[in-house]
């Protein structure tokens, strides 16, 4: 079947059996490598990209499902002669070892900081009614959808905080 | 995955008609597609209904919630609303799943979530669930995420959801729409089903019944709290959880709602504790006699007898917290 999807600004007609996840489309079919498949069952994030301006699991949801809707993957955030603000702090605070969990850890970060600045609590916010407000807690606990198996947990945390910093001043 | 048809409905019309001609609903997907990878579930046919417009969150005229069955867990749980009248549900809603789960799971997918009992998911083990009739393997088995109440001899699986719980508590209500085009309204402690010996049947919902509306009343306690014990802080199912409303009346417990999460197959809830609690004084004495009435009809397997003692005292600890500072 034939799906419209716009991907980093760009229209893409994808020609697909119904199975496809939005993963492996991204993937084998329009062949942008940056999202990454971990598990595939949506237990590590790696494959998060941003749909609509959210950011979900790509392995967890059909290509099909999505038919003009606006996805945009790590490629889409910047690239090395243009990178957005929390690629360049994963880099400058060392925020990855291996690397393949980084683009979901950057896309799910990205995403995660306008959900602060919405408003939307978490399960660590003390008051729920409140705005919240970024803390160390609050950044663990927003991107516990994101597993890096060569626990860099410090410094994307750090590279998190310093994005979210370099946003607000 | 097993090749299958997709059709997309654009209204609940055509949403019946599709399911009429076999279509299994997809919203979410979260867990649906999951259990398609494994080929726990293979629909033949898949009926996307994530365009239909059930997606807006309104106060009712006597002051309470309706919330459409496609509102996102993350915009559930962001609603002021839900946060300002609701807080057991915000707390549930936020303490279930990843940030990118809750950007997708629905209000009605959440409902209709399937246990995630080790075995329901290994095709390769007997499950009456998933197979009727071929037995279980979690009864004697590993058992750390099963029943303590409500099992029977053909299934002890839980059912997952944080979500329900909170509802429960709170009394909603589950709007349908069957597949001929009537309305049902079907209170949630009416909504699920015991396993008995078919424990594949999990609710009252008829093939092409699409659920539409969760109806919330107003609050019937201003004091509310949601404990989920788990086996990491975050993203991950509940061993066992608490939800709580209760009201004050002077110094009196006035009114209090408990459901139990992580421990039935469906979201559990003892009239018979709460009918202990009001009328009295707060006291650690009052608390431990109701946490210990609860846990005595509990029927634990060996791998999950902790939860016994384990319910005990997060129930105390909930009663405790939601009256602490009561006059």
């Amino acid at each position: 079947m034939t799906t419209d999807l716009m991907v980093n600004g760009q229209a893409y007609s994808l020609n697909a059996d119904p199975r496809t996840t939005l993963l492996d489309a991204l993937h084998h079919h329009l062949r942008l490598f940056g999202t990454k498949k971990g598990c595939d069952h949506g237990q590590c994030g790696t494959c998060t990209v941003i749909v609509n301006d959210r950011r979900i699991n790509s392995c967890l949801t059909l290509a099909c499902m999505h038919d003009g809707e606006e996805i945009v993957t790590i490629e889409g955030l910047g690239n090395p002669s243009c990178l957005s603000d929390m690629q360049r702090a994963f880099i400058s605070h060392d925020g990855f070892q291996c690397g393949y969990c980084t683009p979901g850890q950057i896309c799910s970060a990205t995403a995660m900081l306008r959900e602060i600045e919405a408003g939307w609590p978490s399960h660590v916010s003390e008051d729920i009614v409140a705005k919240p407000v970024l803390t160390l807690d609050e950044v663990r606990e927003r991107m516990s959808g994101n597993l890096c198996r060569c626990s860099a947990y410090p410094n994307i945390i750090e590279a998190i905080l310093d994005a979210a910093e370099k946003a607000r001043t | 995955m097993i090749p299958f048809d997709y059709a997309r409905a654009n209204s609940p019309a055509e949403a019946a008609t599709l399911s009429r001609e076999g279509g299994t609903f997809i919203a979410g997907g979260t867990n649906l597609l999951d259990l398609m990878k494994l080929e726990v579930v293979n629909p033949r046919k898949l009926v996307d209904i994530n365009r239909l417009d059930l997606a807006t969150i309104e106060e009712t005229p006597e002051g309470g919630l309706r919330i459409g069955a496609l509102v996102r867990n993350s915009d559930l749980a962001a609603n002021i609303r839900t946060r300002q009248s609701y807080p057991v549900l915000a707390k549930a809603l936020l303490s279930g799943a990843s940030g990118q789960l809750r950007n997708m799971a629905t209000t009605g997918g959440n409902l209709l979530q399937r246990t995630r009992c080790y075995y329901f998911y290994d095709t390769a083990q007997p499950c009456n669930k998933r197979e009727p009739g071929t037995g279980c393997q979690a009864i004697g088995g590993a058992t750390r995420l099963h029943a303590l109440f409500g099992t029977s001899q053909h299934c002890i699986a839980t059912h997952p959801s944080d979500m329900a719980v909170a509802l429960r508590a709170l009394d909603a209500t589950v709007e349908v729409e069957t597949a001929a085009g009537t309305i049902r309204s079907i209170p949630l402690a009416d909504f699920y089903l015991a396993p008995g010996d078919t424990p594949h049947r999990e609710t009252v919902l008829n093939p092409g019944d699409l659920i539409t509306t969760v109806m919330l009343p107003p609050a019937a306690g201003d004091r509310q709290a949601y404990r989920k014990v788990r086996d990491r802080a975050s993203y991950a199912f509940a061993l066992v959880s608490v939800a709580g409303v209760l009201r004050m009346e002077g110094s009196k417990i006035g009114y209090a709602a408990l459901a139990f999460g992580g421990v039935a197959p469906l979201p559990w809830r003892s009239t018979a504790i709460e009918h202990a609690l009001i009328g009295e004084s707060p006291s650690s004495a009052l608390f431990s006699k109701v946490a210990g009435e609860l846990v005595a009809d509990a029927k634990p397997q060996e791998g999950n007898a902790f939860k016994v003692e384990l319910l005990r005292r997060t129930l105390i600890a909930v009663l405790s917290n939601l009256t602490e500072d009561a006059p």
